[in-house]
């Protein structure tokens, strides 16, 4: 029988009732940017670490935002932060924030938050 | 450490004994001589809890450059910058004056003062004569002191030079565009006591001498006349010169207990981190010793606020280098010191603007290495196991770097002009690259920027190239100062002005007209400003900008800074086209891929890499 590319990734339900959202919630704080990926996945293909590897940054966002944390944090430590994909970003997502932040908030990192544009005088 | 606290404390608190005893003491001393005490107390712990706390290396550099003839240049530097604040004064006739009579006055005041003592009293006299001499002076016998005349004017002319110093800080506070200064720094309350008790000192001074003056007649032709109106208006009278000496002690005494810790602590600490740099002590990626003189010998000016893009675009004002700094230096401000650090493209402009020369953004990525520490691991790139390296025997290696492949133009001319040339050269990441490193270490992960290099050291040692080549500034900077390779690194600007220099390459000129960009990394970061120009000037006509080379402007789209949003970013970039559109120019060239790519989308203009310039300009044999 034909396969049809249907089997590159398995199956998998999301059981969002289950899901505990607060990490996500957190990165939203943190990287507000991050609201406006439309997931096209061009980081994905810039990517420089992709290049050698299979790293998908595309993946592994889609993964947290969705409550699937398992074995991101040690695939995030695969990216070289060379910022590529910021500039091939068409949203303007801070992408590398993005990384770094997904990174400590897995890690448990007390995260100050913090945002540019209102800073305390 | 406790045997010198004790020794210090038995030694100190007899002087002050002896001092009492002393035929020419006067209650109103004390406040300054137990502020002088406390000064060399704390001073001292100070500086020998930061020398003890250097790190292996820099303790290496000292111990084998402290018998050099380095000291020669330090001394130079010393009184160059200490005394008579040169950096400062090219910034702003204004603001050097005001630093220099402040500093360079009060010097002279104490050792023309110590000189005029030396010789009224040639058998001796206590410490505080140099200070306090106005007051003692009419008890002793001045028949055999032939030029204390002079002397006593002589130091009523320095007085008048502080004083004019001072009228100027103290107008500084009120406007400070004249000085130079768009913004001043927000100081701490400890700096404004300090602060406050240093401009009591000298009006102090003036009043006491005048009204010893007046009741006297001695000193020189200022207090004299000053005396004489109070005189006139009944005031030289003993008490009130009592009262007003006495003051003028608490005031130094003030000053002096709270130097230590205040921003004054500047005044000795210049010195010795001048002395220090010269020997070759350089901060490491870790807070040491070295640091701690750094972070003292911020005088807290706020010279950098002015220049920082995040103040000039975004009006954003508290995370500069003087506050990144002060957050550092104060315990209670240490839950700040994360965003304050995060928060900066990382220009070096500050570095530039800098009179005290502050490596302002290696302290700053010390802070981050710290903010980073839990999430730094090394074991991610095992991938980057299997990138072979290729035998590159005679050719030169040409890194484009993560960046230019999103800008194939600049790679695809640096091809040209390899082939144009007959260069051999190994294109080493033209597929994939393997990142230099320098954004890791920038943001703070030292661990994983040290896997990268050390891969990419392995491929290019092992590759047996002749010269590396790089279109990237920020690779550029990483190869040049974070690596230690065995062959040359330079920049892509650097590698065709030699081509054009010795007359492999030739070139036509052509009639465009072009504004150049400097790279923060490329000419703040490794001081190539030159070559580019060259360039420019061999192929095109290169207009001026108002703001070029040390006072470029950042693109705003590096890779420093972690916490803009677009949005901000291209409040930052447009400031530096609009600077460089100013002269109507035909082409905006620039020598980063970054920085291309911040422009490109910003206007008509064209915007070429000077590597695109350069290929479009061949002549060929």
């Amino acid at each position: 029988m034909k396969q049809f590319g249907f089997t590159i990734s398995s199956g998998r339900s999301i059981n969002l009732d289950d899901t505990n959202f607060e990490k996500v919630d957190k990165l939203l704080e943190l990287v507000p940017s991050y609201k406006w990926c439309i997931g096209c996945g061009g980081c994905t293909a810039t990517c420089s670490a992709g290049g050698f590897s299979d790293f998908n940054i595309r993946r592994i966002h889609t993964a947290f935002i969705r409550g699937q944390y398992s074995e991101l944090d040690k695939k995030l430590r695969q990216c070289m932060l060379c910022g590529k994909c910021l500039l091939v970003c068409p949203r303007g997502v801070n992408t590398r924030a993005l990384i770094v932040n997904m990174r400590r908030i897995l890690a448990n990192v007390e995260t100050n938050t913090f945002k540019a544009k209102e800073v305390v005088q | 450490m406790t045997f010198f606290v004790v020794i210090y404390w038995i030694v100190a608190v007899g002087f002050l004994v002896w001092s009492v005893f002393n035929p020419y003491f006067s209650v109103y001393v004390m406040p300054f001589l137990v502020g002088v005490v406390l000064l060399l107390f704390f001073s001292i712990v100070k500086y020998w809890r930061w020398m003890s706390s250097f790190d292996k290396l820099q303790r290496a550099i000292i111990r084998k450059n402290i018998w050099s003839w380095r000291f020669l240049p330090a001394i130079w530097e010393a009184i160059r910058e200490s005394l008579l604040h040169w950096r400062i004064t090219k910034k702003n006739i204004l603001l050097g004056y005001m630093h220099r009579s402040l500093a360079f006055g009060w010097f002279l005041l104490i050792v023309v003062g110590a000189v005029q003592a030396k010789m009224a009293f040639p058998d001796g006299h206590p410490i505080w004569m140099a200070i306090f001499f106005n007051y003692f002076e009419p008890e002793v016998d001045l028949s055999a002191f032939a030029q204390a005349e002079f002397f006593a004017n002589l130091m009523d002319v320095l007085l008048l030079y502080v004083l004019t110093g001072l009228m100027l800080a103290m107008f500084k506070k009120v406007w400070s565009r004249p000085l130079g200064m768009k913004r001043t720094t927000r100081h701490t309350l400890m700096d404004r006591v300090a602060k406050l008790s240093l401009w009591c000192i000298f009006p102090l001074r003036l009043l006491s001498e005048s009204v010893t003056a007046g009741i006297n007649g001695n000193g020189g032709f200022l207090v004299t006349w000053l005396g004489g109106v109070f005189d006139s208006i009944g005031l030289a009278n003993p008490a009130f010169e009592y009262t007003c000496w006495l003051l003028y002690s608490v005031a130094l005494g003030v000053f002096f207990s709270l130097m230590p810790f205040s921003r004054y602590m500047h005044i000795f600490t210049e010195v010795f981190l001048i002395y220090f740099r010269q020997l070759g002590v350089r901060d490491s990626d870790k807070k040491t010793g070295y640091t701690m003189f750094e972070l003292s010998a911020c005088s807290r000016c706020g010279i950098c606020i002015d220049g920082c893009p995040m103040n000039r675009q975004l009006g954003i004002v508290n995370m500069q280098g003087v506050y990144m700094l002060q957050s550092v230096r104060n315990l209670e401000l240490q839950r700040n010191a994360e965003p304050i650090a995060e928060n900066c493209l990382m220009c070096d402009r500050c570095v530039a603007d800098c009179p005290v020369n502050l490596d302002l953004s290696l302290i700053r990525r010390q802070v981050r290495i710290k903010n980073k520490a839990a999430i730094d691991t090394k074991d991610g790139y095992g991938y980057l196991r299997d990138v072979q390296p290729f035998n590159a025997i005679g050719r030169v290696a040409y890194f484009g770097g993560c960046m230019s492949h999103l800008t194939p133009d600049i790679t695809s001319s640096m091809e040209t002009i390899f082939n144009a040339v007959g260069q051999k050269y190994w294109y080493m990441d033209r597929d994939e690259t393997i990142c230099c490193g320098r954004p890791l270490l920038q943001q703070g992960f030292e661990h994983q920027a040290f896997e990268l290099r050390r891969k990419n050291t392995e491929l290019i040692a092992n590759s047996k190239a002749t010269m590396l080549i790089t279109s990237c500034p920020i690779c550029y900077q990483s190869f040049k100062k974070e690596y230690r390779l065995p062959i040359p690194v330079l920049h892509h600007t650097e590698y065709i002005d030699m081509l054009i220099k010795s007359g492999r390459l030739k070139l036509r000129k052509d009639d465009r007209r072009v504004t150049y960009h400097d790279p923060c990394e490329l000419g703040r970061g490794c001081g190539i400003y030159d070559e580019p120009r060259d360039i420019l000037r061999a192929t095109t006509t290169l207009l001026k900008t108002a703001e070029e080379r040390e006072k470029s402007l950042c693109c705003g789209f590096n890779l420093g800074n972690p916490l803009l949003d677009l949005d901000q970013q291209t409040l930052i970039r447009n400031a530096a086209r609009d600077n460089l559109m100013a002269p109507h120019p035909d082409t905006i060239a620039t020598a980063c891929p970054m920085c291309k790519k911040a422009f490109a989308h910003a206007d008509n203009v064209p915007v070429k890499d000077i590597a695109e310039i350069v290929a479009e300009n061949i002549v060929k044999n």
